[in-house]
Protein backbone atom coordinates (compact mmCIF):
# COMPACT_ATOMS: atom_id res chain seq x y z
CA UNK A 1 0.00 0.00 0.00
CA UNK A 2 1.22 3.42 -0.83
CA UNK A 3 2.41 5.66 1.83
CA UNK A 4 0.55 8.20 3.35
CA UNK A 5 1.29 11.42 1.50
CA UNK A 6 2.35 13.42 4.87
CA UNK A 7 4.34 10.38 6.76
CA UNK A 8 6.28 10.61 3.56
CA UNK A 9 6.95 14.16 3.72
CA UNK A 10 7.93 13.90 7.96
CA UNK A 11 10.63 10.93 6.47
CA UNK A 12 12.17 13.23 3.88
CA UNK A 13 12.35 16.22 6.03
CA UNK A 14 13.79 14.21 8.66
CA UNK A 15 16.51 12.49 6.08
CA UNK A 16 17.23 15.94 5.37
CA UNK A 17 17.74 17.23 8.62
CA UNK A 18 20.04 14.32 9.13
CA UNK A 19 21.71 14.62 5.97
CA UNK A 20 22.52 18.32 7.30
CA UNK A 21 23.41 18.02 10.83
CA UNK A 22 26.26 15.14 9.79
CA UNK A 23 27.05 17.12 7.31
CA UNK A 24 27.60 20.28 9.65
CA UNK A 25 29.44 17.45 11.67
CA UNK A 26 31.72 16.74 8.76
CA UNK A 27 32.94 20.43 8.21
CA UNK A 28 33.76 20.38 11.97
CA UNK A 29 36.11 17.93 11.68
CA UNK A 30 37.77 19.02 8.86
CA UNK A 31 38.03 22.62 10.63
CA UNK A 32 39.81 21.02 13.29
CA UNK A 33 41.92 19.58 10.90
CA UNK A 34 42.46 23.21 9.42
CA UNK A 35 43.74 24.12 13.32
CA UNK A 36 45.74 21.29 13.94
CA UNK A 37 47.62 21.10 10.77
CA UNK A 38 47.60 25.11 10.03
CA UNK A 39 51.41 25.61 11.56
CA UNK A 40 52.54 22.40 9.37
CA UNK A 41 50.32 23.23 6.01
CA UNK A 42 52.42 26.52 6.09
CA UNK A 43 55.98 25.43 6.12
CA UNK A 44 55.37 25.21 2.39
CA UNK A 45 55.22 28.98 2.01
CA UNK A 46 55.36 28.17 -2.10
CA UNK A 47 52.28 26.68 -1.95
CA UNK A 48 50.30 29.36 -0.01
CA UNK A 49 51.81 32.03 -2.43
CA UNK A 50 50.40 30.11 -5.24
CA UNK A 51 47.56 29.71 -3.93
CA UNK A 52 46.99 33.67 -3.00
CA UNK A 53 48.01 34.31 -6.29
CA UNK A 54 45.25 31.77 -8.24
CA UNK A 55 42.56 33.02 -5.71
CA UNK A 56 43.84 37.03 -5.86
CA UNK A 57 45.28 37.87 -8.76
CA UNK A 58 43.13 35.40 -10.89
CA UNK A 59 40.21 36.87 -10.22
CA UNK A 60 40.98 40.91 -10.39
CA UNK A 61 39.66 41.56 -13.71
CA UNK A 62 36.43 40.05 -12.68
CA UNK A 63 35.91 42.15 -9.46
CA UNK A 64 37.39 45.45 -11.33
CA UNK A 65 34.27 44.95 -13.58
CA UNK A 66 32.07 44.01 -11.03
CA UNK A 67 32.92 46.81 -8.67
CA UNK A 68 33.22 49.06 -11.13
CA UNK A 69 29.67 48.76 -12.43
CA UNK A 70 28.33 48.24 -8.77
CA UNK A 71 29.79 51.96 -7.64
CA UNK A 72 27.98 53.09 -10.93
CA UNK A 73 24.81 51.80 -10.51
CA UNK A 74 24.68 52.76 -6.66
CA UNK A 75 25.79 56.50 -7.68
CA UNK A 76 22.98 56.25 -10.25
CA UNK A 77 20.43 54.50 -8.11
CA UNK A 78 21.22 57.08 -4.67
CA UNK A 79 20.76 60.36 -7.07
CA UNK A 80 17.26 59.21 -8.15
CA UNK A 81 16.03 58.69 -4.39
CA UNK A 82 17.92 62.09 -3.09
CA UNK A 83 15.80 64.04 -5.98
CA UNK A 84 14.12 66.58 -4.42
CA UNK A 85 14.35 65.18 -1.10
CA UNK A 86 18.60 64.73 -0.19
CA UNK A 87 21.39 67.41 -1.11
CA UNK A 88 23.79 65.84 -4.27
CA UNK A 89 26.55 66.68 -1.70
CA UNK A 90 25.75 64.07 0.12
CA UNK A 91 25.93 61.95 -2.68
CA UNK A 92 29.94 60.80 -2.37
CA UNK A 93 29.48 59.56 1.66
CA UNK A 94 26.06 57.28 0.85
CA UNK A 95 28.25 55.60 -2.03
CA UNK A 96 31.04 55.10 0.17
CA UNK A 97 29.27 53.92 3.12
CA UNK A 98 26.64 51.58 1.64
CA UNK A 99 30.22 50.36 -0.37
CA UNK A 100 32.45 49.86 2.14
CA UNK A 101 30.03 48.69 4.99
CA UNK A 102 27.71 46.22 2.53
CA UNK A 103 28.48 46.05 -1.42
CA UNK A 104 32.43 45.57 -1.52
CA UNK A 105 32.90 42.73 0.65
CA UNK A 106 29.56 40.87 0.15
CA UNK A 107 29.72 41.12 -3.49
CA UNK A 108 33.37 40.80 -3.81
CA UNK A 109 32.73 37.56 -2.20
CA UNK A 110 29.87 36.09 -4.14
CA UNK A 111 32.45 36.74 -7.08
CA UNK A 112 35.08 34.70 -5.54
CA UNK A 113 32.76 32.60 -4.22
CA UNK A 114 31.93 31.82 -7.42
CA UNK A 115 34.72 31.64 -9.41
CA UNK A 116 37.12 30.08 -6.68
CA UNK A 117 34.58 27.75 -4.66
CA UNK A 118 34.50 26.44 -8.03
CA UNK A 119 37.59 26.17 -8.68
CA UNK A 120 38.84 24.49 -5.69
CA UNK A 121 35.79 22.11 -5.63
CA UNK A 122 36.72 20.98 -8.62
CA UNK A 123 40.07 20.69 -8.56
CA UNK A 124 39.74 19.04 -5.57
CA UNK A 125 37.18 17.01 -6.62
CA UNK A 126 39.00 15.54 -9.61
CA UNK A 127 41.86 14.90 -7.49
CA UNK A 128 39.62 12.62 -5.16
CA UNK A 129 38.12 10.83 -8.42
CA UNK A 130 41.43 9.65 -9.97
CA UNK A 131 43.00 8.88 -6.35
CA UNK A 132 44.72 11.35 -6.22
CA UNK A 133 44.08 12.17 -2.45
CA UNK A 134 44.20 8.41 -1.68
CA UNK A 135 48.23 8.60 -2.86
CA UNK A 136 48.41 11.63 -0.91
CA UNK A 137 47.54 9.50 2.32
CA UNK A 138 49.32 6.52 1.30
CA UNK A 139 52.49 8.40 1.67
CA UNK A 140 51.25 9.62 4.73
CA UNK A 141 51.00 12.84 3.49
CA UNK A 142 47.69 14.63 5.65
CA UNK A 143 45.39 16.00 2.74
CA UNK A 144 44.05 18.55 4.86
CA UNK A 145 47.85 20.16 5.50
CA UNK A 146 49.21 19.69 2.19
CA UNK A 147 46.01 20.92 -0.04
CA UNK A 148 43.18 22.55 2.27
CA UNK A 149 45.29 24.91 4.47
CA UNK A 150 46.98 26.52 1.96
CA UNK A 151 43.98 27.03 0.21
CA UNK A 152 41.52 27.86 3.15
CA UNK A 153 44.80 30.39 4.50
CA UNK A 154 44.89 32.07 1.35
CA UNK A 155 40.98 32.65 0.65
CA UNK A 156 41.15 34.32 4.49
CA UNK A 157 44.19 36.46 3.44
CA UNK A 158 43.28 37.49 -0.15
CA UNK A 159 39.33 38.11 0.79
CA UNK A 160 40.05 41.37 2.62
CA UNK A 161 42.99 42.85 0.48
CA UNK A 162 40.64 42.37 -2.99
CA UNK A 163 37.70 44.07 -0.90
CA UNK A 164 39.87 47.05 -0.45
CA UNK A 165 40.52 46.82 -4.02
CA UNK A 166 37.14 46.57 -4.90
CA UNK A 167 36.05 49.14 -2.36
CA UNK A 168 38.17 51.85 -3.81
CA UNK A 169 37.46 50.63 -7.74
CA UNK A 170 33.91 50.94 -6.70
CA UNK A 171 33.99 54.41 -5.42
CA UNK A 172 36.04 55.57 -8.67
CA UNK A 173 33.19 54.01 -10.39
CA UNK A 174 30.55 56.51 -8.64
CA UNK A 175 33.02 59.06 -8.97
CA UNK A 176 33.25 58.66 -12.38
CA UNK A 177 29.12 58.44 -13.36
CA UNK A 178 28.50 61.32 -10.37
CA UNK A 179 30.41 64.07 -12.49
CA UNK A 180 30.05 62.76 -16.01
CA UNK A 181 26.09 62.39 -15.66
CA UNK A 182 24.52 63.73 -11.77
CA UNK A 183 26.65 66.79 -12.06
CA UNK A 184 27.96 66.90 -9.23
CA UNK A 185 31.67 68.09 -9.28
CA UNK A 186 34.70 66.29 -8.14
CA UNK A 187 35.35 68.25 -4.97
CA UNK A 188 31.61 67.87 -3.65
CA UNK A 189 31.73 64.11 -4.09
CA UNK A 190 34.94 63.92 -2.56
CA UNK A 191 34.87 66.33 0.10
CA UNK A 192 31.74 64.15 1.09
CA UNK A 193 33.97 61.13 1.00
CA UNK A 194 36.81 62.66 3.33
CA UNK A 195 33.51 64.15 5.72
CA UNK A 196 31.40 60.80 6.21
CA UNK A 197 34.83 58.36 6.50
CA UNK A 198 34.89 56.39 9.43
CA UNK A 199 37.58 53.72 10.23
CA UNK A 200 35.26 51.58 12.03
CA UNK A 201 33.21 51.19 8.90
CA UNK A 202 36.08 50.31 6.99
CA UNK A 203 36.79 47.54 9.82
CA UNK A 204 33.80 46.34 9.51
CA UNK A 205 33.92 45.43 5.62
CA UNK A 206 37.22 44.01 6.14
CA UNK A 207 36.45 41.82 9.50
CA UNK A 208 33.37 40.41 7.74
CA UNK A 209 35.40 39.74 4.47
CA UNK A 210 37.98 37.70 6.51
CA UNK A 211 34.98 35.56 7.64
CA UNK A 212 33.54 35.31 3.88
CA UNK A 213 37.40 33.95 3.00
CA UNK A 214 37.01 31.32 5.51
CA UNK A 215 33.31 29.87 4.77
CA UNK A 216 34.79 30.18 0.60
CA UNK A 217 37.90 28.83 0.94
CA UNK A 218 36.28 25.64 3.41
CA UNK A 219 33.13 25.26 1.66
CA UNK A 220 35.46 24.73 -1.61
CA UNK A 221 38.23 22.12 -0.20
CA UNK A 222 34.76 20.35 1.53
CA UNK A 223 32.50 20.14 -1.01
CA UNK A 224 35.67 18.78 -3.03
CA UNK A 225 36.95 16.24 -0.92
CA UNK A 226 33.10 14.88 -0.71
CA UNK A 227 33.41 14.06 -4.21
CA UNK A 228 31.80 10.55 -5.15
CA UNK A 229 31.75 9.12 -8.85
CA UNK A 230 33.31 10.35 -12.20
CA UNK A 231 32.73 13.33 -14.18
CA UNK A 232 28.87 13.98 -12.65
CA UNK A 233 30.18 14.16 -9.14
CA UNK A 234 32.02 16.73 -9.70
CA UNK A 235 29.73 18.92 -11.27
CA UNK A 236 27.63 18.36 -8.65
CA UNK A 237 30.54 18.92 -5.80
CA UNK A 238 31.27 21.97 -7.98
CA UNK A 239 27.74 23.37 -7.88
CA UNK A 240 27.20 22.25 -3.88
CA UNK A 241 30.17 24.37 -3.65
CA UNK A 242 29.39 27.60 -4.69
CA UNK A 243 25.73 27.41 -3.53
CA UNK A 244 26.64 26.55 0.26
CA UNK A 245 29.35 29.56 -0.07
CA UNK A 246 26.79 32.39 -1.32
CA UNK A 247 24.53 31.16 1.32
CA UNK A 248 26.78 30.95 4.24
CA UNK A 249 28.10 34.67 3.14
CA UNK A 250 24.95 36.01 2.85
CA UNK A 251 23.67 34.18 6.50
CA UNK A 252 27.08 34.97 8.14
CA UNK A 253 26.97 38.73 6.65
CA UNK A 254 23.51 39.31 8.50
CA UNK A 255 25.10 37.41 11.46
CA UNK A 256 28.17 39.42 11.88
CA UNK A 257 26.83 42.58 10.91
CA UNK A 258 24.53 42.01 14.16
CA UNK A 259 27.60 41.27 15.90
CA UNK A 260 29.29 44.22 14.05
CA UNK A 261 27.15 47.30 14.70
CA UNK A 262 24.88 46.53 17.83
CA UNK A 263 28.17 45.52 20.46
CA UNK A 264 31.54 45.78 19.37
CA UNK A 265 31.13 49.28 16.65
CA UNK A 266 27.78 49.96 18.39
CA UNK A 267 29.21 53.41 20.61
CA UNK B 1 55.46 -9.75 6.96
CA UNK B 2 51.70 -8.90 6.61
CA UNK B 3 49.14 -11.22 7.84
CA UNK B 4 44.86 -10.85 7.29
CA UNK B 5 42.36 -12.45 9.16
CA UNK B 6 38.81 -12.39 9.05
CA UNK B 7 38.84 -9.58 6.87
CA UNK B 8 35.15 -7.60 6.14
CA UNK B 9 33.90 -4.81 4.04
CA UNK B 10 30.58 -3.98 2.78
CA UNK B 11 30.03 -1.25 0.48
CA UNK B 12 26.65 -0.66 0.06
CA UNK B 13 24.74 -3.53 0.11
CA UNK B 14 27.36 -5.66 -0.97
CA UNK B 15 29.82 -7.81 0.88
CA UNK B 16 32.84 -7.23 -1.19
CA UNK B 17 35.33 -8.65 1.84
CA UNK B 18 33.69 -11.74 3.67
CA UNK B 19 36.49 -13.42 5.90
CA UNK B 20 39.67 -12.86 3.72
CA UNK B 21 42.71 -14.45 5.03
CA UNK B 22 45.96 -14.09 4.01
CA UNK B 23 49.38 -14.20 5.06
CA UNK B 24 52.78 -12.18 3.11
CA UNK B 25 56.01 -13.23 4.04
CA UNK B 26 58.78 -11.03 3.80
CA UNK B 27 60.59 -10.30 0.95
CA UNK B 28 58.24 -12.86 -1.48
CA UNK B 29 56.02 -10.89 -4.31
CA UNK B 30 52.19 -12.21 -3.71
CA UNK B 31 49.52 -11.90 -6.75
CA UNK B 32 45.96 -11.56 -5.92
CA UNK B 33 43.94 -12.45 -8.78
CA UNK B 34 40.08 -12.49 -9.67
CA UNK B 35 37.67 -11.01 -11.47
CA UNK B 36 37.55 -7.00 -12.02
CA UNK B 37 35.28 -5.89 -8.83
CA UNK B 38 36.00 -8.79 -6.83
CA UNK B 39 37.40 -6.47 -4.33
CA UNK B 40 41.13 -6.52 -5.13
CA UNK B 41 41.84 -3.00 -5.02
CA UNK B 42 39.67 -2.44 -1.48
CA UNK B 43 41.46 -5.54 -0.05
CA UNK B 44 45.09 -3.70 -1.33
CA UNK B 45 43.45 -0.36 0.39
CA UNK B 46 42.84 -1.94 3.86
CA UNK B 47 46.43 -2.75 4.14
CA UNK B 48 47.74 0.61 3.45
CA UNK B 49 44.88 1.52 5.85
CA UNK B 50 43.43 3.62 3.39
CA UNK B 51 39.75 1.77 4.48
CA UNK B 52 38.90 0.76 7.36
CA UNK B 53 37.53 -2.48 7.22
CA UNK B 54 33.97 -3.70 9.27
CA UNK B 55 35.84 -6.36 11.41
CA UNK B 56 39.12 -8.34 11.05
CA UNK B 57 42.53 -8.32 11.54
CA UNK B 58 45.54 -6.84 9.45
CA UNK B 59 49.26 -7.14 11.17
CA UNK B 60 52.06 -5.27 9.60
CA UNK B 61 55.16 -7.08 11.25
CA UNK B 62 53.18 -8.12 14.19
CA UNK B 63 51.56 -4.46 14.46
CA UNK B 64 47.64 -4.31 14.54
CA UNK B 65 47.08 -1.57 11.97
CA UNK B 66 43.24 -2.38 12.14
CA UNK B 67 41.85 0.62 14.78
CA UNK B 68 44.93 3.01 14.54
CA UNK B 69 44.33 6.30 14.20
CA UNK B 70 46.11 8.35 10.88
CA UNK B 71 48.77 9.69 13.46
CA UNK B 72 49.89 6.00 14.02
CA UNK B 73 49.06 5.11 10.34
CA UNK B 74 51.17 7.25 8.88
CA UNK B 75 54.33 5.90 10.40
CA UNK B 76 53.00 2.46 9.16
CA UNK B 77 52.42 3.98 5.99
CA UNK B 78 55.52 5.21 5.08
CA UNK B 79 56.82 1.86 5.02
CA UNK B 80 55.25 1.48 2.08
CA UNK B 81 55.16 2.44 -1.47
CA UNK B 82 52.07 1.91 -3.85
CA UNK B 83 51.05 1.91 -7.48
CA UNK B 84 47.53 3.05 -8.44
CA UNK B 85 45.83 1.53 -10.89
CA UNK B 86 45.48 4.90 -12.87
CA UNK B 87 48.69 6.11 -11.00
CA UNK B 88 47.08 8.94 -9.80
CA UNK B 89 50.02 11.36 -10.50
CA UNK B 90 49.80 14.66 -9.40
CA UNK B 91 48.02 16.73 -12.39
CA UNK B 92 49.46 20.39 -11.26
CA UNK B 93 53.14 19.22 -10.59
CA UNK B 94 55.72 17.98 -12.73
CA UNK B 95 57.50 14.34 -13.32
CA UNK B 96 60.11 15.47 -11.05
CA UNK B 97 58.14 16.98 -8.00
CA UNK B 98 55.62 13.85 -8.57
CA UNK B 99 58.66 11.73 -7.34
CA UNK B 100 60.23 13.78 -4.71
CA UNK B 101 57.00 14.60 -2.89
CA UNK B 102 57.66 12.04 -0.57
CA UNK B 103 60.78 13.03 -0.29
CA UNK B 104 60.26 16.87 0.13
CA UNK B 105 57.34 16.01 2.88
CA UNK B 106 58.69 13.72 5.10
CA UNK B 107 63.05 13.64 4.97
CA UNK B 108 63.46 17.21 4.67
CA UNK B 109 66.87 16.32 2.62
CA UNK B 110 68.95 19.01 1.00
CA UNK B 111 67.42 20.05 -2.84
CA UNK B 112 70.20 18.21 -4.61
CA UNK B 113 69.95 15.39 -2.73
CA UNK B 114 66.50 15.36 -3.61
CA UNK B 115 67.07 15.81 -7.21
CA UNK B 116 70.43 12.97 -7.54
CA UNK B 117 67.28 10.43 -5.82
CA UNK B 118 64.74 11.80 -7.94
CA UNK B 119 67.08 11.25 -11.03
CA UNK B 120 67.75 7.75 -9.82
CA UNK B 121 64.62 6.33 -9.13
CA UNK B 122 63.62 7.62 -12.78
CA UNK B 123 66.84 5.67 -13.98
CA UNK B 124 65.70 2.93 -12.74
CA UNK B 125 62.18 2.61 -14.25
CA UNK B 126 64.14 3.87 -17.57
CA UNK B 127 62.67 7.43 -17.62
CA UNK B 128 65.66 9.72 -17.40
CA UNK B 129 65.43 13.44 -17.92
CA UNK B 130 61.83 13.89 -17.95
CA UNK B 131 61.84 15.61 -14.44
CA UNK B 132 60.07 18.87 -16.12
CA UNK B 133 57.25 17.16 -17.69
CA UNK B 134 53.60 17.21 -16.33
CA UNK B 135 51.65 13.67 -15.77
CA UNK B 136 49.45 15.75 -18.94
CA UNK B 137 51.32 14.60 -21.46
CA UNK B 138 53.10 11.24 -20.78
CA UNK B 139 51.38 8.49 -22.54
CA UNK B 140 50.21 5.43 -20.19
CA UNK B 141 53.05 3.09 -19.80
CA UNK B 142 55.31 6.24 -18.84
CA UNK B 143 52.71 7.07 -15.93
CA UNK B 144 52.40 3.70 -14.63
CA UNK B 145 56.36 3.79 -14.29
CA UNK B 146 55.90 7.61 -13.07
CA UNK B 147 53.85 6.35 -10.25
CA UNK B 148 56.34 3.41 -9.57
CA UNK B 149 59.21 5.98 -9.05
CA UNK B 150 56.92 7.84 -6.79
CA UNK B 151 56.87 4.63 -5.06
CA UNK B 152 59.80 3.43 -4.21
CA UNK B 153 61.51 7.24 -3.96
CA UNK B 154 60.79 6.45 -0.39
CA UNK B 155 62.99 2.89 -0.05
CA UNK B 156 59.97 1.01 1.06
CA UNK B 157 59.86 -1.98 2.37
CA UNK B 158 56.29 -3.03 0.62
CA UNK B 159 55.21 -2.07 -2.84
CA UNK B 160 51.40 -2.59 -3.04
CA UNK B 161 50.80 -2.72 -7.04
CA UNK B 162 46.85 -2.36 -8.21
CA UNK B 163 46.33 -3.69 -11.81
CA UNK B 164 49.91 -2.44 -12.82
CA UNK B 165 49.48 -3.80 -15.92
CA UNK B 166 45.81 -3.05 -17.20
CA UNK B 167 45.31 -1.05 -20.32
CA UNK B 168 48.67 -0.99 -21.75
CA UNK B 169 49.98 -3.14 -24.44
CA UNK B 170 51.55 -6.71 -24.17
CA UNK B 171 55.23 -4.95 -24.64
CA UNK B 172 54.60 -2.39 -21.97
CA UNK B 173 52.95 -4.89 -19.75
CA UNK B 174 55.83 -6.99 -19.98
CA UNK B 175 58.26 -3.88 -18.97
CA UNK B 176 56.33 -3.20 -16.17
CA UNK B 177 56.55 -7.22 -15.10
CA UNK B 178 60.14 -6.86 -15.76
CA UNK B 179 60.46 -3.75 -13.08
CA UNK B 180 58.20 -5.54 -10.39
CA UNK B 181 60.85 -8.12 -10.61
CA UNK B 182 63.67 -5.78 -10.80
CA UNK B 183 62.37 -3.70 -7.55
CA UNK B 184 62.18 -6.98 -5.73
CA UNK B 185 65.67 -8.30 -6.98
CA UNK B 186 67.06 -4.26 -6.09
CA UNK B 187 65.39 -3.51 -2.95
CA UNK B 188 64.74 -7.05 -1.53
CA UNK B 189 60.89 -5.56 -0.90
CA UNK B 190 57.98 -7.33 0.17
CA UNK B 191 55.28 -6.86 -2.84
CA UNK B 192 51.60 -7.32 -3.06
CA UNK B 193 50.24 -7.15 -6.69
CA UNK B 194 46.75 -7.56 -7.33
CA UNK B 195 45.81 -7.93 -11.39
CA UNK B 196 43.03 -9.85 -13.16
CA UNK B 197 45.99 -10.37 -15.97
CA UNK B 198 47.46 -14.23 -15.83
CA UNK B 199 50.36 -13.22 -18.23
CA UNK B 200 51.41 -10.92 -15.93
CA UNK B 201 50.61 -12.33 -12.74
CA UNK B 202 52.68 -15.83 -13.51
CA UNK B 203 55.74 -13.45 -14.73
CA UNK B 204 55.93 -11.79 -11.37
CA UNK B 205 54.50 -13.85 -8.47
CA UNK B 206 56.19 -16.02 -6.31
CA UNK B 207 53.02 -17.73 -5.15
CA UNK B 208 49.39 -16.72 -6.03
CA UNK B 209 45.80 -16.16 -4.20
CA UNK B 210 42.69 -15.99 -6.18
CA UNK B 211 40.04 -13.80 -4.38
CA UNK B 212 36.13 -14.52 -5.32
CA UNK B 213 32.91 -13.94 -3.29
CA UNK B 214 35.15 -11.86 -0.75
CA UNK B 215 37.49 -14.82 0.71
CA UNK B 216 40.80 -16.05 -0.53
CA UNK B 217 39.62 -19.81 -2.19
CA UNK B 218 42.79 -20.47 -3.64
CA UNK B 219 46.78 -20.00 -2.88
CA UNK B 220 49.61 -21.49 -4.07
CA UNK B 221 52.65 -20.81 -6.57
CA UNK B 222 52.63 -20.47 -10.06
CA UNK B 223 53.19 -23.72 -10.93
CA UNK B 224 50.85 -24.93 -7.80
CA UNK B 225 48.26 -22.52 -10.02
CA UNK B 226 48.79 -24.22 -13.70
CA UNK B 227 48.26 -27.93 -12.09
CA UNK B 228 45.02 -26.99 -10.06
CA UNK B 229 42.43 -29.45 -10.44
CA UNK B 230 40.41 -26.31 -8.34
CA UNK B 231 37.89 -25.63 -10.88
CA UNK B 232 37.21 -22.07 -9.98
CA UNK B 233 41.22 -21.57 -10.27
CA UNK B 234 40.92 -23.52 -13.87
CA UNK B 235 37.99 -21.73 -15.17
CA UNK B 236 39.74 -17.93 -13.96
CA UNK B 237 43.53 -19.10 -15.66
CA UNK B 238 41.46 -20.67 -18.61
CA UNK B 239 39.21 -17.42 -19.29
CA UNK B 240 36.27 -19.44 -19.54
CA UNK B 241 32.58 -18.67 -19.65
CA UNK B 242 31.83 -21.44 -18.56
CA UNK B 243 32.09 -22.97 -14.51
CA UNK B 244 31.37 -21.99 -10.90
CA UNK B 245 31.94 -18.73 -11.78
CA UNK B 246 29.10 -16.90 -13.59
CA UNK B 247 30.14 -14.79 -15.59
CA UNK B 248 27.32 -12.10 -15.12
Amino acid sequence: MEDFLPARGVRFVRRRAFDWVAEVGRVTLMLRDVVRFLIPGLRSFGRLVQQMNAIGVGSLWLVVVVSLFTGAVAAVQAAYQFTAVVPMRYLGSVILRSVIIELGPVLTALVIGGRVGASIAAELGTMKVTEQIDALRAMAIHPVRYLVVPRVVAAVIMLPIITIFSDAIAIFGGYVVAITSIGVSSHTYTQSLKDFFLMKDLWSGLIKSFFFGGIIGTMGCFHGFATEGGAEGVGLATTHAVVASCVLVLISDYVLANVLFRFIFAA
Amino acid sequence: MIRIRGLRKHLGTRQVLDGVDLDIAAGETVVVMGRSGTGKSVLLKHIIGLMKPDAGSIEVEGQEIVGMGERELDAVRRRFGMLFQSAALFDSLTVGENVGVGLREHQRLPEPEVRRRVAERLEWVGLSGVEAMKPGSLSGGMRKRVGLARAIAMDPQYILYDEPTTGLDPIMADAIDGLIRGMQQRLSVTSVVVTHDMTSAYKVADRMAMLHDGKIVFTGTPDEVRATTHPMVRQFVAGSSTGPIRPL
